[in-house]
């Protein structure tokens, strides 16, 4: 049986890549995708868990995180049509940026 | 044997995720991240989670993924919508070494883990994880959780469909 320490070492690595694409990363999608890999390396460590401590607690938030990931999706990529549209509109390149929406900063 | 799944597995997990952050085309990132995703689901699988590793093909590789190409091919992406992103690879190579430390401090926090681990033989009495047990477990101990959830599922395709309308 593979430790469960091997597992949870998966999950901070991809929860790193993960945190290190949303910061660095200019364009939308990436971001976006970046976050649904957060999100699946913390369903990792659950899972993982769920089987060291025999209980099935683990998979079944899991299971929801799944569902909430997926509306979580739907909502998100609407509103990235909408900036798209928007940006489309006003005849502006670099359409799929986050910098014309970050107030932080210049 | 399952050593060696295991290792490639996880290489094949963190390889794409890392491929995936430095790519500049969002279409090739995304199928970059259902190779993760395959990947996480064939771990699930060693976890003895059948019903997750099922789920997470069927509704994060195959609906979320599938959604988010959609979309990509829906806006036809031009390589002028694309931000600029100078210096690309060398700000997320940047991030991923900041990371590192965050990383470390997880993991070594992961290290003590609570209890004992559970014999494999005994888990697989139960038949831990399969479609039946996972399902009783969620309508009976957390059956307030799933109706939340589905309430939830709701609010988002009402939400979607407000966003999406001309005139509301």
């Amino acid at each position: 049986m593979i430790p469960t320490t091997h597992f949870l070492f998966v999950s901070v690595v991809l929860f790193c890549v993960g945190l290190a694409g949303f910061v660095a990363r200019r364009n939308l999608f990436i971001i976006f995708m970046s976050i649904e890999l957060m999100l699946n390396a913390a369903n990792l460590s659950f899972v993982a868990l769920s089987r060291h401590l025999g209980n099935l607690d683990g998979q079944v938030f899991a299971f929801l995180v799944i569902a909430l990931a997926a509306a979580e999706a739907a909502v998100g990529l609407a509103i990235v049509i909408l900036i798209f549209k928007n940006a489309n509109e006003a005849q502006q390149r670099d359409a799929l940026s986050i910098d014309q929406y970050s107030s932080l900063g210049h | 044997m399952p050593s060696f799944v295991f290792y490639l597995l996880a290489l094949l997990c963190m390889s794409s995720a890392i491929y995936m952050v430095f790519q500049r085309q969002p279409l090739s990132a995304a199928f970059a991240l259902v190779l993760c995703f395959l990947g996480l689901a064939g771990l699930y699988a060693m976890l003895m989670a059948p019903l997750l590793a099922i789920l997470q093909v069927l509704v994060y590789a195959g609906a979320i993924m599938a959604l988010i190409v959609f979309v990509v091919m829906l806006l036809n992406v031009q390589d002028t919508d694309l931000p600029t992103e100078p210096k690309l690879k060398r700000s997320v190579a940047l991030a991923l070494l900041a990371s590192v430390p965050l990383g470390a401090l997880m993991y070594r926090v992961f290290l003590k883990l609570p209890g004992e681990a559970k014999d494999a033989a005994i888990l697989q009495n139960q038949s831990f994880g399969g479609i039946e047990a996972v399902g009783k477990h969620l309508f009976t101990q957390y059956t307030f959780p799933f109706e939340v959830i589905s309430l939830m599922l709701t609010v988002a395709v009402v939400g979607v469909v407000v966003l999406a309308k001309r005139r509301i």
